[in-house]
């Protein structure tokens, strides 16, 4: 299981890209097994406020569904429209071109919060 | 690794799935594989080509016995008298109020002489109702245990099947059965699936399992067979209309609800013979329908179909079908709203989403229909 050591975890298998004011935000490589193959995703408009652990989107995968909870809080500024199309990406490049959302960072400090690469990989280890 | 895993029973090929990579879980207190490389490209494998999948844990119950028709005749709906040897039937056994106790394939293997293939959630309770109901010369045997189950599905599972056996394949029609060298393994062996797609199910001694196993991947290694899990297993019959016990069809459903009066024999004498002639006289009040939706939301079990500002069903099972590309249901709906065409709604997620009505099954181009 591929967890990059660059980026931020949720307990609930999101991860978080900061670079200056913008985060990118997407799903983990194990979350993308766990789902099995992604249908649709489910995204907010441009310009709506998440918060910091708030549902931002829902992901349905053929056996089941999911909520997407955002890492940190901000405004909605780009969504990952090729997901539409495409919603599969997600399972092959979860962290690349299978990101979802970015968001215009409101409080950088939330990110101290955030589990890193080893904390992440013993919590997935441990499910 | 959860408890009802660790205490779940492995079939005679749960190594190979392990080393394949598969993604094990949980069923009907069995270890299974879920799905391999994906549920989609597994689903598609079968409708193009030819998939292999391990359904070690169907319960198999020999039944045997001068009384052995006549028991059968009595607790299952379709007229079992009218296989002949190597002849297959798709039947149901019937609680006296209608609902249904199983789905099932009766197997003719001669005179009095019957093999039974029910569904590994309700073995048990199968078996318990059965043996209720034995009277005169009868011999109930659950073999479940001692049988490994594989099954080759798809329009080039012939193919694979041709390399395996001298058996002539040509001659075998869909629904028969027959016993030969399969593999170098003397087994039992059948054209049947659950699919939609042309296929053999082959029951095979546990002992003889892991040389099976072998052969029968060496032959589809030829073929570019895939190995197939429950996942796709699901999506597969789904797109088919065929029933899902525990999701279409339970105790308190029964088959001319179900949309199953085609194995119902109505004339001979069985266990809910009355509420079911009672029910077909006076039209069901709700039926099992296809549903077709837009867009690439899923319905699934559970989900309330509306009518209107009016529920007039609920989903029974549901996907994003791999074939189609739209998301499918099954559901039961009030007969009013029934007819093919009728325009529906599925409440997903506090959101009402169209649906219509569409005659089975989804799939139209499946090489067994």
């Amino acid at each position: 299981m591929n967890v990059p050591g660059d980026l931020k975890y949720t307990k609930e298998h999101e991860w978080v890209k900061v670079e200056g004011a913008v985060a990118t935000i997407g799903i983990t490589d194990w979350a993308q097994g766990e789902l099995g193959d992604i249908v649709f995703v489910e995204l907010p408009d441009v310009g709506a406020e998440v918060e910091q652990m708030g549902p931002f989107g829902t992901i349905e995968a053929v056996k089941a569904v999911s909520e997407l909870f955002s890492p940190v809080s901000g405004t909605v500024t780009e969504t990952n429209t090729a997901l539409e199309d495409d919603p599969m990406v997600v399972n092959r490049d979860p962290y690349g071109d299978g990101w979802m959302i970015k968001i215009d960072l409101a409080d950088a400090s939330q990110l101290e919060q955030l589990l890193d690469a080893s904390g992440y990989k013993t919590l997935t280890d441990e499910a | 690794m959860s408890d009802s895993i660790a205490q779940a029973i492995k079939t005679p090929f749960y190594q190979y799935h392990v080393d394949a990579g598969a993604r094990m879980v949980e069923f009907a207190g069995y270890i299974m594989p879920i799905q391999y490389t994906g549920i989609t490209a597994e689903h598609n494998a079968v409708r193009d080509n030819v998939g292999l999948f391990d359904l070690s844990h169907m319960g198999e119950f020999d039944v045997r016995g001068a009384d052995a028709l006549a028991f059968l005749q009595k607790t299952t709906t379709n007229n079992v008298a009218a296989l002949q040897p190597g002849q297959i039937q798709y039947n149901c056994m019937t609680y006296p109020d209608g609902g249904i106790v199983d789905d099932l394939l009766v197997y003719c293997l001669g005179e009095n002489a019957y093999l039974l293939v029910v569904n590994a959630s309700n073995l048990q309770k199968d078996f318990d109702w059965l043996s209720g109901h034995l009277t005169g010369d009868v011999k109930l045997t659950n073999s479940s245990y001692g049988i490994g189950l594989l099954a080759i599905q798809g329009p080039n599972a012939v193919k694979v099947m041709r390399e395996l056996t001298d058996y002539d394949l040509d001659a075998m029609a869909y629904y028969t059965h027959a016993t030969a060298k399969v593999g170098g393994v003397e087994v039992l062996f059948s054209r049947t699936g659950y699919t939609g797609e042309d296929g053999f199910e082959i029951y095979i001694p546990n002992e003889q399992c892991p040389a099976l196993w072998k052969a029968v991947s060496s032959a589809g290694a030829n073929h570019g067979m895939e190995l197939i899990g429950l996942g796709a297993r699901d999506t597969l019959r789904l797109e088919m209309k065929m029933a899902l016990y525990g999701n279409d069809i339970d105790q308190t459903t029964s088959p001319v609800e179900a949309g199953l009066s085609w194995i119902v024999d109505f004339d001979k004498e069985f266990i809910g013979k009355d509420v079911l002639v009672q029910q077909k006289a006076d039209k069901p009040r709700r039926r099992l329908v296809c549903l077709e939706m837009e867009g690439r939301v899923v319905p699934r079990h559970g989900f309330e179909i509306y009518d209107g500002d009016a529920v007039v069903g609920q989903v029974t099972s549901g996907t994003f079908s791999p074939s189609l590309q739209i998301p499918v249901a099954l559901g039961y709906v009030a007969r009013a709203q029934a007819r093919t065409g009728t325009a529906l709604e599925v409440m997903v997620r506090n959101k009402k989403f169209p649906a219509v009505v569409v005659k089975p099954p989804f799939y139209k181009n499946a090489s067994h229909k």
